[in-house]
C-alpha cells in the first residue's frame, strides 16, 4: 500500500526474490465508474514497477498485459521461470530500465491481486464470484490512469502492449491523449473480431460446463473447475501459435511409444503438450476471472465508440503510435492492424507500422524476435529525441 | 522503385535529386515522403530541413530500417493507401522516381495534391533522345541507367515523358510550380524549357500544386 522504493536497476539482475510488487487501495474518494453502470471502490490494484522514475517524472513505461498475463513481466515471485516478457524489460533491453520507469498492473478483473472475482466482496464478505461487475478494456484502463495518479505520473512517455495489452494501449492513447506521448499496441486490434469471440465462447462454455465450476460459486463450495478452464486453455493455446509452428514443434510425433496405441491417450506429443498447457495454467489462473477478461476483449470495440468511424477516435491525436503486427498471427492478423494505421493516416497521426516476418504466430510479441525488438528501440529512441526536444522547448 | 542505395548512416552522400527536392520543402514543415526507401530523405528533411516528417515504403525490409532509424513510417501502397489521408492535411507530399510504378497514375497525381498543399514529383524522362534513338535503330524497349530492367521484370510499368506528365497534370487542373531537368545522376541541368528538356532531360522534377478554381478530379 505504499509509493515504491524503486528497485536498483544497475544490479546484472533485476531479480529479487522478496519483490512480489505493491499493492494499492484505488478508487478511495470517488468510486471508479464502470461502463456497465455499477460504481466499484475503493479497489485494489497490484503492481509491479522496474528502474527508476526520474525527478521529472516523465520517463514512465506503462506496460499492459494480455489475457492471462499479470503485473510480473520480470522476475515472478515465487518461480524460477522467466517473466513473460523478461526479454524485453530490463537493462539494456528494448524497454530498458536503465532510462525508463517501467510500470505494470494486473488489469481489473484480473486475478493476481487486483481486485477480481475471486477476491472478497465487501458488502457480503464472500468471494465475488458472478456478482463481480462485467468489465470493459475501458474500465481497465480508467483503473489503470488512477495508478498513475497514485504514483504521481501525469504523462507517460509510452502505454504498450501485446494482444490485449494492445487494445488497453489503444484505449489509453484514445481516451487520454494528453497522458502520453507515445503508443505501441503490438499484435493487436481496434475492435474484437468475431472469429476471436467466438473462439473465447468456446472456452467459456467449456468452464461452465465443467459441473466443478458450480455456477461461479466453486470458491464457496470448495472445488476448481479444472477441466473446463484446462480445456479453455488448451482451445486457446492453440490460437496463439500458427499450423507451421505447431508443426516444426511436434509434427506428428508420437508421445514416449513407438505406435499408436488405438485408444484416446495422449498418442502424439501435440495432444501431450497441449494437456500440459491446460493443466499448468489452472494452478496459476482463476476460472472467473477468465470469464470476465474474455469478456471484456469481446466487448472491445473502438469503431462503434466512434460511431463507425475509427479515425474519429484519433482525431487531432499529439501521441505517437508505432504499430506492430506479425505475419504468421491469425489471431490478431496483420489486416487488423492496419486498419488501425489506416485511421491514423486519416487523422494525419504520426504513425510508424511494421509487421514482423515470423512464422511463430501471435505468440511471437512474447518471444524472441530480433527485429522486433530493433524496431521497438528505434521508435522509443525516435521518441525519446523528440520527448526531450518538446520537453525543452516548453522548458520543463 | 528507387534504385539507388542512399547511405544513411553516415547521412551522406544523398542522391543528388534528393538534396534538389530536400531544397523544395521550406523548413519546418509537415511532409510526407511516399515511397520513402530506407528513410535518406526523411532524415535530411528532418535534420536538415527540421520537417515534420513522415513516410511511406512498399519494401517491408525498406520500413523496418526506418523505424529503426527512429523515423515515422508505414508499410504501404500508393495506389492504394493515398485515399486515407485527408485534405491539405501536409504541407508537401513528394512522390520521387515512383509515379511510373504506381497502377494508377492519374489518381496518385490527384491524390498527391490534395493531400498536400505542394507535391513534389519526379520521375525517369521517356522522351530523352537516347531512348528514342534506341528505340528507332535496335526495334527493342530501351533501357537506360535510370531504367535499368528489361521489360518483363521492370516494376516501372506506366513511363511517360515530360510531355505526356504536363499534359496529365493540365487535364487535372494541376499547375506546375517549378521544374528542374535532371540528368542520369539526378544532377540538375541547365534546361529551362520542357519542351527542350523532353528531349535532353534524363528525368524530371516537378513542384506542383492544386490549379485554382476548379476541384480536382481524384478517384478517392
Amino acid at each position: 500500500m505504499t509509493q515504491d522504493a524503486p528497485s536498483q536497476s544497475r544490479k546484472p539482475s533485476l531479480r529479487d526474490p522478496f519483490d512480489a510488487g505493491h499493492a494499492v487501495a484505488l478508487g478511495t474518494d470517488w468510486p471508479l465508474q464502470l461502463d456497465c453502470g455499477t460504481a466499484l471502490g475503493p479497489f485494489t490494484m497490484a503492481y509491479r514497477t522496474y528502474g527508476r522514475l526520474d525527478a521529472e517524472h516523465s520517463n514512465a513505461i506503462l506496460v499492459c498485459h494480455a489475457l492471462t498475463g499479470d503485473q510480473h513481466p520480470v522476475d515472478p515471485p515465487h518461480s524460477n521461470r522467466p517473466g513473460w516478457w523478461q526479454l524485453m524489460i530490463g537493462p539494456g533491453k528494448p524497454l530498458d530500465t536503465d532510462r525508463y520507469f517501467v510500470i505494470c498492473a494486473n488489469v481489473l478483473g484480473g486475478c493476481a491481486g487486483t481486485t477480481g472475482p475471486k477476491e472478497i466482496n465487501p458488502a457480503t464478505g464472500r468471494p465475488w464470484g458472478l456478482d463481480f461487475p462485467v468489465i470493459t478494456i475501458a474500465d481497465m484502463v480508467r483503473a489503470q490512469t488512477l495508478l498513475l495518479d497514485h504514483l504521481e505520473i501525469d504523462r507517460l512517455f509510452c502505454v504498450i502492449g501485446g494482444s490485449m495489452g494492445a487494445m488497453q494501449a489503444l484505449q489509453f492513447a484514445v481516451s487520454y491523449p494528453e497522458r502520453t506521448f507515445a503508443c505501441v499496441p503490438i499484435a493487436g486490434a481496434a475492435r474484437h473480431s468475431a472469429q476471436n469471440i467466438a473462439f473465447h465462447e468456446v472456452g467459456r462454455q467449456a468452464i461452465m460446463a465443467d459441473p466443478e465450476w458450480c455456477g461461479g460459486n466453486y470458491l464457496e463450495e470448495g472445488t476448481v473447475p479444472r477441466r473446463g478452464l484446462a480445456v479453455a486453455r488448451m482451445a486457446a493455446h492453440i490460437t496463439y501459435l500458427s499450423e507451421p509452428a505447431l508443426h516444426r514443434k511436434f509434427g506428428r510425433r508420437l508421445q514416449d511409444r513407438q505406435a499408436v496405441t488405438y485408444g484416446f491417450d495422449a498418442d502424439f506429443q501435440v495432444e501431450s503438450y497441449l494437456r500440459h498447457q491446460g493443466s499448468t495454467f489452472v494452478d496459476r489462473f482463476d476460472a472467473n476471472s477468465y470469464l470476465y477478461i474474455t469478456r471484456a476483449m469481446d466487448y472491445f470495440d473502438l469503431v462503434s465508440e466512434y460511431d463507425g468511424v475509427l479515425a474519429r477516435a484519433f482525431a487531432q491525436t499529439p501521441v505517437r503510435y508505432c504499430v506492430v503486427s506479425f505475419t504468421s498471427d491469425w489471431l490478431f492478423p496483420t489486416s487488423q492492424s492496419r486498419e488501425i494505421v489506416h485511421a491514423l493516416n486519416a487523422a494525419a497521426a504520426d504513425v510508424s507500422f511494421v509487421e514482423i516476418e515470423t512464422d511463430k504466430g501471435h505468440d511471437a510479441f512474447l518471444l524472441d524476435e530480433p527485429e522486433f525488438f530493433a524496431v521497438l528501440r528505434g521508435f522509443l529512441q525516435g521518441c525519446s529525441d523528440h520527448w526531450r526536444l518538446t520537453q525543452s522547448a516548453t522548458g520543463s | 522503385m528507387r534504385q539507388f542505395d542512399i547511405g544513411r548512416a553516415n547521412r551522406h552522400p544523398i542522391r543528388a535529386d534528393l538534396e534538389l527536392i530536400a531544397g523544395m520543402v521550406e523548413p519546418g514543415t509537415r511532409v510526407l515522403d511516399i515511397g520513402c526507401g530506407d528513410g535518406g530523405l526523411l532524415d535530411v528533411l528532418i535534420h536538415e530541413r527540421r520537417a515534420i516528417a513522415r513516410g511511406i515504403e512498399i519494401s517491408q525490409e525498406g520500413v523496418n530500417a526506418c523505424v529503426r532509424g527512429g523515423l515515422s513510417v508505414i508499410q504501404g501502397d500508393a495506389d492504394t493507401d493515398l485515399k486515407d489521408y485527408p485534405s491539405n492535411a501536409f504541407d508537401t507530399v513528394i512522390l520521387s522516381q515512383t509515379l511510373q510504378a504506381t497502377h494508377a497514375p492519374r489518381s496518385v497525381l490527384g491524390n498527391l495534391v490534395r493531400i498536400g498543399r505542394h507535391a513534389i514529383v519526379s520521375f525517369p524522362n521517356f522522351g530523352h533522345w537516347r531512348l528514342r534513338l534506341r528505340l528507332l535503330i535496335s526495334g527493342r524497349m530501351p533501357a537506360s541507367p535510370s531504367l535499368p530492367e528489361s521489360w518483363h521484370s521492370t516494376g516501372n510499368i506506366h513511363l511517360c515523358t515530360i510531355r505526356d506528365f504536363l499534359e496529365l497534370c493540365d487535364e487535372l487542373n494541376i499547375s506546375v510550380e517549378r521544374f528542374v531537368a535532371l540528368d542520369g545522376s539526378g544532377d540538375r541541368k541547365r534546361i529551362a524549357s520542357p519542351w527542350l528538356a523532353n528531349l535532353m532531360a534524363e528525368n524530371a522534377l516537378f513542384l506542383l500544386t492544386k490549379g485554382k478554381g476548379a476541384e480536382t478530379d481524384v478517384d478517392r
